[in-house]
């Protein structure tokens, strides 16, 4: 009999019955979230007793941590480098190269511009322009892990996407403050 | 829903095992109770028929206390005892609500809620909630004859942590075990998606009279998921009043006036606003206690230019919730529409309008939350009939957060996460030896802890002394299927458990929940030990059934000598719990709970795994 604790606390992957991969095949992850939670939702078990309603609270939390980390690209690739051993520890490494930087301080300089004098038009021209960056990065970073398991590069590309992540945040936000 | 109940193996549904469970939307003007019967979802009405309970509750000077249509005549005699819309105040400080100027009530500043001072007392809004729900209890035990197993109680999607725990507090002292907190849209959806067979991507625009809510759901194969959901909780049909109310004021230029005359205009204000759905213009005719005539027309045009903004109000939140779900009004197949306040035309228009579509109102607005809540509780206490497996996942309407240097928040928990979800963060200490430090947390969107809510200071007591920094503790924020958060920390170099007061201010603990039933709240010459008792013994006589049905199913899950112990269990609680001693009772089922833990983890254990097995099979017929 497998403990207990040990299926609990197994990786999102294999919680999911999904390969390690970068690529995830979305149709069956979310047929797996839904599938597990019609097992372990707490609304199946809450005419149980305690400890089964709380067995099936943390059930339910894992599979819905699992999820979110797993639906969502960075922090499914942030995730997967961590159980290979590649940390990209985005809170003490902030390394990047240069040309990035340059680039990043632009983009910034020209979204700080645009929300100065509430130009919508203009700030929904970086988000586009932004994403479509961003499409790009997303690209290679599926490359180094699941092609070439470059995953120093790929630990690399998981920094400078939470850096553009934030940004596109900050313009949808700026977006969000126009309209109000 | 299934119109045949067919039993599977283990799950009973013979009548006379048929749990008693009903749904109640707590509203602001108006409550509800329903329950699901013979497979279809009904309102139980009151003796003369009537399904709806005016949410309004009267203080008598010599004594007792009416609820519903008897409350709501009297409200001009006796204003500052006769309590209306007090769903307006759950959780909330008198800093927090709208209007007080013009409400006729003795305000007093409680500890994190307001409460009202009337002849019996001071009166928290949890107590006089309590006495609408002690009401719809009485009513659906008389229907249903029998005790209640327990109850599904609606809540705007937009409340927060201290508006659900009022909520959740208000039942507990009316004696109502309560199964699920559910968000109003949700229940909607649930009774408008089984209705209807639908699928796809709805948005529930659901104006109650104090409260807004929109609620982005996809509906597929028996899943209703959540995407996003938005709101305003001080927004409804109360505020379309005010208008009318400040309206009247100033057009026929009246003088201050007596809470007498302001409950009088505020309840024409009301009448007017009702006629406007119907006719084109509402006449406004009265004689104030002052002296004072008003004669005045409303008309559709000028109630339209008076409460623009207030339409406008509610499609702020409409584009913020869908750009939460990442979609476009075009993306929704349709828009179901629920609360009374929904039956204003420039609402329907408005809607429409945005969505480029007629909404959908085939379904009453009054009862389909009451109804999705009686759908949800039938299925939450056990009575599972073939075809009754929907799943519903919902979210936390707002984000979580806590105090960091500065005043500024940081986030724990993004709002539109689903339910229940939990995030750890880890803190340290600053100072040599430090062994205790607080935590403020708060909800919302905005940067700055001013501009949020905040919920609550927890106290972390009992870090091991060590120095500065060394410390590291990890502080775990839960929340739980009703949308409410708990806190737990751990020292992790140690393992020491730091005691943490999880009670937020504005809860009750149990001990004041005992105090105020003591306090004579049970005023219905309600046997509240008696009751207390009854409660156990369903309670013990469920466990033993839910624990004999997982034996039948998975006993191979267990050792012979696992198997003997839970035996033991059972047997020691069915000797305990005909008798009469409460704590018996008690300790017997907290034993066998305990007792069968390890066989319930193995159980949820092997059903994932059995997932998991399909899963793995798939890929092999590949």
């Amino acid at each position: 009999m497998t403990s207990v604790d040990s299926t609990l606390a197994q990786d999102h992957f294999t919680l999911f019955g999904l390969p390690r991969s970068f690529a995830v095949d979305g149709e069956v992850l979310e047929r797996m979230y839904r599938e597990i939670q019609a097992q372990v939702h707490p609304d199946k078990h809450a005419h149980l007793s305690d400890t089964q309603r709380r067995l099936a609270m943390q059930w339910a939390t894992r599979a819905n941590e699992a999820h979110q980390v797993l639906k969502n690209p960075l922090q499914r690739a942030h995730y997967l480098l961590g159980l290979l051993g590649f940390d990209p520890q985005v809170e003490r490494n902030t390394a990047m190269p240069m040309d990035f930087l340059i680039e990043q301080m632009d983009w910034r300089e020209a979204v700080e511009k645009a929300k100065g004098v509430s130009d919508g038009e203009e700030l929904e021209n970086l988000y586009r322009n932004l994403r479509q960056d961003m499409k790009g990065q997303y690209e290679a970073l599926g490359l180094a892990i699941d092609d070439s398991h470059d995953y120093v590069r790929a630990a690399d590309l998981v920094r400078q996407l939470m850096f553009q992540e934030k940004l596109l945040t900050e313009i949808e936000d700026a977006l969000e403050a126009i309209e109000a | 829903m299934a119109l045949l109940q067919i039993a599977e193996p283990g799950q009973s549904a013979a009548p006379h095992e048929h749990r008693l469970a009903v749904g109640i939307d707590l509203g602001t003007t108006n409550s509800l109770v329903a329950t699901v019967r013979s497979g279809m979802a009904a309102v139980l009405g009151d003796e003369l028929g009537r399904p709806l309970l005016p949410s309004v509750v009267r203080y008598h000077p010599e004594g007792g206390v009416t609820v519903g249509f008897d409350a709501l005549s009297q409200q001009a005699v006796d204003p500052r005892n006769t309590i209306v819309s007090v769903k307006r105040f759950m959780g909330r400080g008198l800093k927090d609500i709208a209007h007080v100027e013009s409400m006729p009530y003795a305000f007093v500043e409680g500890e994190g809620m307001v409460k009202l001072r009337t002849h019996q007392g001071v009166k928290s809004p949890v107590e006089v909630s309590a006495e609408i729900l002690q009401a719809l209890r009485e009513r659906a035990e008389n229907a249903l004859g029998g005790q209640l197993t327990g109850v599904v109680i609606t809540v705007p999607a937009y409340f927060d942590d201290a508006q659900r725990q009022a909520t959740k507090d208000a039942a507990r002292l009316a004696g109502l075990n309560v199964l699920r907190l559910l968000n109003e849209p949700t229940a909607a959806a649930i009774a408008y998606g089984l209705d209807n067979g639908a699928e796809g991507i709805y948005a529930v625009y659901d104006l109650g009279g104090g409260t807004f809510d929109i609620s982005i759901l996809k509906l597929s194969q028996g899943v209703f998921q959540v995407l996003s959901t938005g709101g305003d909780s001080a927004l409804g049909g109360d505020d379309f009043d005010q208008r009318v109310f400040c309206w009247i004021i100033e057009q026929a230029k009246l003088t201050p006036l007596s809470p007498q005359d302001a409950r009088l205009l505020l309840t024409k204000a009301r009448e007017a606003k009702e006629t406007l759905t119907f006719h084109g213009e509402a006449p406004i005719t009265v004689k104030l206690g002052s002296g004072e005539y008003v004669d005045l027309t409303l008309t559709t045009a000028i109630f339209a230019e008076i409460t623009k903004t207030l339409v406008q109000k509610t499609l702020a939140p409409t584009r913020k919730a869908l750009r939460d779900a990442g979609l476009t009004p075009e993306e929704i197949k349709g828009v179901v529409m629920v609360g009374g306040s929904t039956r204003l035309p420039q609402i329907q228009k408005a809607v429409g309008d945005y969505f480029s579509q007629e909404p959908l109102n085939n379904l009453d607005p009054d009862k389909v939350v009451a109804l999705g809540a009686a759908i949800q509780a039938n299925l939450l206490a056990g009575n599972r009939a073939a075809g009754d497996d929907w799943l519903l996942l919902d979210v936390i309407p707002l984000s979580l957060g806590i105090e960091t240097m500065g005043g500024i928040v940081e986030k724990i928990i993004p709002r539109n996460s689903t339910i229940p979800v939990a995030r750890a963060q880890e803190f340290t200490t600053f100072k040599d030896g430090q062994t205790a430090m607080s935590l403020q947390v708060v909800q919302g969107e905005r940067e700055l802890v001013s501009d949020c809510r905040s919920l609550a200071r927890f106290e972390l007591r009992g870090i091991p002394p060590m120095v500065a920094g060394a410390a590291r503790i990890r502080v775990t924020f839960q929340v739980d299927a009703d949308g409410l958060l708990s806190v737990s920390a751990r020292e992790q170099t140690t393992g020491h458990e730091a005691h943490i007061e999880v009670k937020p201010s504005y809860g009750l603990n149990d001990d004041e929940i005992a105090a105020m039933l003591k306090d004579g709240f049970n005023h219905a010459a309600d046997d509240a030990f008696r009751r207390a008792l009854r409660e156990a013994q369903v309670e013990a006589q469920r466990l033993i059934e839910a624990t004999q049905s997982a034996l039948k199913d998975d006993a191979n899950l267990l050792s012979i000598l696992e198997r003997g112990h839970v035996d033991m269990c059972v047997a020691k609680l069915q000797s305990v719990m005909m008798g009469d001693d409460r704590r018996a009772i008690d300790n017997a089922m907290d034993a066998l709970s305990k007792g069968t833990a390890e066989f319930a983890a193995r159980r949820m254990n092997q059903s994932v795994q059995r997932v998991l097995a399909g899963r793995n099979v798939e890929q092999m017929d590949l």
